[in-house]
């Protein structure tokens, strides 16, 4: 058992992209279903939306980096209008399935063969991020030197993607923040408890969740954007797991809090870093009964358990107050 | 949850005219000949995910390659495609180690040339009624080659409305096999409200028993059958007894209680992972000689398979209409609390529900995994959105709607691939389900009444 590089690995994913990106995706989810109620189970589709639209601008139409990101992002608003459009006047749970078909769509769009002179299908994108690295500030290093020490060394390129990263991370909960002690926000969440009660108030209900379908949707494209950046776009990540292990993370976090998503998704990714390096050197020591593979799908199995221990023992997650998740009935 | 003054039954309005053009426009795009014409890969196979396997070859005419010709690989429920380069290269990836059917577009061959039925391998012939569709299979190494003469000759090919045919037949099949799945899910929507996102897995849970009785305890296929709709129905026993029930008890929303399905339904598929593997796996006799009716070629198993599911159905009519659990089950459907002030044991039905809906769901394995054909862990996982899009599109919790809307979804699903390509076929019925929501968001079959 070689124990420095188990906690090192898990260490590392305090402040990995890939953390980062949860986090973002999960702040927007916390929008959607915290904040609004709504039942969105297409955060992947949004996710996708960002990256590959981000990377299909650079590979295709050339633009710089700030462009690409926005029109990943556009193309979350334009997805969210389509998905709000016919669901929300529906009940909740026509969105959830709504919306989860209509990630599914997505995903199978960016996978068919029929566009793969712009999608690359099932093979994903590449080689797209020498605009955004032409704009790193920080200096290159002599070979073999790191920025960081011990579990967080970083090339200047690695640097400059955490860094991006945190910063958007930084302004989306910020924005949260305001936006929710905004009178916006309080009409959002009176319209998550009782939706008559607001409309009786004159209040457009439709328009408030509409603009909160957006709202979360663009941050979950930002999550898209992060998570693409340290390498690749690869269609088979943004399968509805991808969407159930976010669920997950906001559940664990605090549905209803700011900082909920963020610290579900660190505690996410270090929990499943850990036992994704523990596991399979217990399997291969001889102390579990089972392979290195099996040991790496036994991670997910207590995933799907966790989720359901987390709804029905402590649905307000760790940073919630019960008295807030009334709604969820 | 709470009602909203929007009716279901409301006129079209500008947004929607709008929505439904813009997807109706997509479809468009897709189903244009044109947009399914796609560059050669740079090196053979450059534009698949590559595996341990795959097929290869050249094309040759009079010695000379053949560049630009679609070739495209099916089977184990895997579809891929590629199209040979200019020196009529080409490599197809496939996951498993199986026999797949290589079928060559003769449309992209040069005109009045069809593959050389003359200089095919000894092992190799075309099959019956086509003269561009080859089985095909490995040896004992993981890459097979697959050289193609061409010659002059006349293609044997099936005209549209023989293909329309075909698909219905399928479309028939896949629908009947999706109704069992998907009138189990509209009871347990109908009598507890919940969107059960765990349905997959109670689907592939039948398919997975099967195939570990027949392959790991070498039982007879019969026997293994009559086990898996015995462990099926004991794991609906055993989810109602172990989780269900005691969060009706303990008062759960539904909104809570459907995120659990989906906790189950993660901690199960990666539990069917963790037992079988990644890799897919066939029931005995999956690919048995096919018979012709006319264009339709059908096997023994797709008329048998459409034998059981019309018996299945037509019992659970006849349970549903006829007896008084059946009809306890509607009333509780219709009104809860007063079915249950009439006297109605809501909990003991409601268990009777878990256990028909995932009997239905394990003999709906069991024949998907010889419709698709085979046995793969997340098979489940495939077909839970067009569950979801059965029962939404007859009515949620209707299980005559939930029929109709399964058959309408496998027949959309399998005749849709004469016009889009195959691998969006999922797609296409994911689309209708969004269309029908938008103009009749009540279902085909459900009442018209306040959804909201």
């Amino acid at each position: 058992m070689d124990w420095g590089a188990i906690f090192n690995n898990t260490l590392s994913y305090l402040l990995s992209p890939v953390t980062i990106a949860y986090a973002l995706a999960a702040t927007g989810l916390a929008v959607h279903f915290g904040y609004a109620g709504l039942l969105n189970f297409g955060m992947a589709g949004f996710m996708a939306l960002g990256g590959y639209g981000y990377a299909i601008s650079i590979l295709t139409f050339g633009l710089p980096w700030y462009l690409a990101m926005l029109v990943g992002l556009l193309l979350a608003v334009v997805f969210a209008v389509v998905l709000g459009v016919p669901t929300l006047r529906l009940r909740a749970d026509y969105l959830a399935i709504v919306t989860i078909a209509a990630a599914e769509i997505v995903r199978l769009l960016f996978t068919t063969q029929v566009f793969d002179e712009w999608t690359n299908s099932a093979d994903g994108l590449g080689n797209y991020n020498g605009s955004f690295q032409s704009a790193n500030p920080f200096p290159p290093l002599p070979a073999g030197d790191r920025y960081g020490f011990g579990p967080w060394q970083y090339s200047p390129q690695q640097l400059w993607i955490i860094v991006f990263g945190l910063i958007v991370l930084a302004l989306s909960i910020f924005v949260v923040w305001s936006l929710m002690r905004s009178p916006w926000g309080r009409v959002l969440k009176g319209i998550r408890e009782d939706e008559d009660a607001v409309r009786s108030l004159g209040k457009n209900v439709f328009a408030y969740k509409m603009q909160a379908l957006i709202v979360g949707g663009v941050i979950g494209a930002l999550g898209g954007i992060v998570y693409v950046l340290p390498s690749a776009v690869i269609p088979s990540s943004y399968t509805t797991a991808l969407t159930f292990f976010l669920w997950t993370i906001l559940l664990l976090g605090g549905a209803s809090t700011i900082f909920g998503p963020s610290l579900g998704a660190v505690i996410f990714w270090m929990v499943i870093a850990l036992l994704g390096n523990l596991l399979p050197q217990m399997a291969q020591a001889g102390w579990l009964p089972i392979t290195a593979i099996q040991a790496g799908t036994l991670r997910y199995i207590l995933v799907g358990v966790a989720l359901m221990l987390l709804v029905i023992f402590r649905p307000q997650g760790i940073l919630g107050d019960k008295r807030e998740m009334t709604f969820v009935k | 949850m709470s009602p909203t003054t929007i009716t279901a039954h409301r006129p079209l309005r500008w947004d929607v005219l709008i929505l439904g053009a813009v997807l109706a426009a997509v479809l468009l795009i897709l189903s244009s000949p044109g947009a399914a014409h796609a560059a050669a890969p740079e090196t053979p196979g450059g534009d698949q995910e590559k595996t341990d396997f795959y097929f290869g070859g050249v094309i040759t005419f009079d010695d000379e390659p053949v560049p630009d010709v679609t070739m495209s690989i099916s089977g184990g429920g895997f579809e891929g495609s590629t199209i040979t380069d200019a020196e009529g290269r080409w490599r197809l990836y496939v996951p498993a180690k199986e026999t797949y059917t290589l079928v060559i577009d003769e449309n992209t061959l040069p005109e009045g040339v069809i593959v050389d039925p003359a200089q095919l391998p000894e092992d190799l012939q075309p099959v019956s009624g086509t003269t561009g569709s080859f089985e095909v299979e490995f040896g004992l190494t993981k890459t097979k080659i697959v050289n193609l003469f061409l010659g002059e000759g006349e293609r044997v090919t099936q005209s549209f409305v023989d293909q329309l045919m075909i698909r219905l037949v399928n479309g028939l099949n896949f629908g009947l096999l999706l109704a069992l799945a998907a009138m189990g899910a509209a009871l347990i929507f109908g009598t507890t409200g919940l969107s059960n996102f765990s349905h997959g897995e109670m689907v592939t849970w039948g398919a997975l028993v099967t195939m570990i009785a027949t392959s790991t305890f070498g039982l007879p296929l019969w026997l293994a059958i009559i086990i898996a709709i015995a462990l099926g129905a004991g794991l609906g026993l055993g989810l109602d007894a172990g989780v269900w029930r005691p969060l009706r008890r303990k008062g759960l929303g539904i909104v809570q209680v459907m995120i659990v399905s989906i906790g189950l339904s993660l901690a199960l598929r990666y539990t069917f992972q963790f037992v079988v593997g990644g890799s897919t796996s066939q029931l005995p006799g999956a690919s048995p000689e096919p018979i012709q009716f006319g264009p339709i070629s059908l096997s023994y198993i797709d008329l048998v398979s459409m034998g059981v599911s019309v018996v299945v159905i037509l019992a659970v009519a006849f349970f549903l209409l006829r007896t008084r659990i059946g009809k306890a089950t509607r009333a509780i459907s219709d009104n809860p609390q007063l079915a249950s002030a009439s006297g109605i044991n809501v909990d003991r039905v409601i268990r009777i529900v878990w256990v028909l809906a995932a009997t239905l769901a394990a003999v709906s394995g069991i024949l998907w995994a010889y419709f698709r054909p085979g046995v793969r862990w997340d098979m489940g996982t495939q077909m839970l959105l067009l569950i979801f899009a059965a029962i939404t599109l007859g009515g949620l919790g209707t299980a005559f709607g939930a029929l109709l809307g399964a058959l309408i979804v496998g027949i959309v699903v399998e005749t849709s691939t004469l016009w889009i390509p195959s691998d969006l076929k999922y797609a296409g019925a994911l689309v209708v389900l969004i269309l029908i929501l938008l103009v009749r968001p009540q279902g085909l079959l459900g009442r018209k009444e306040r959804l909201g």
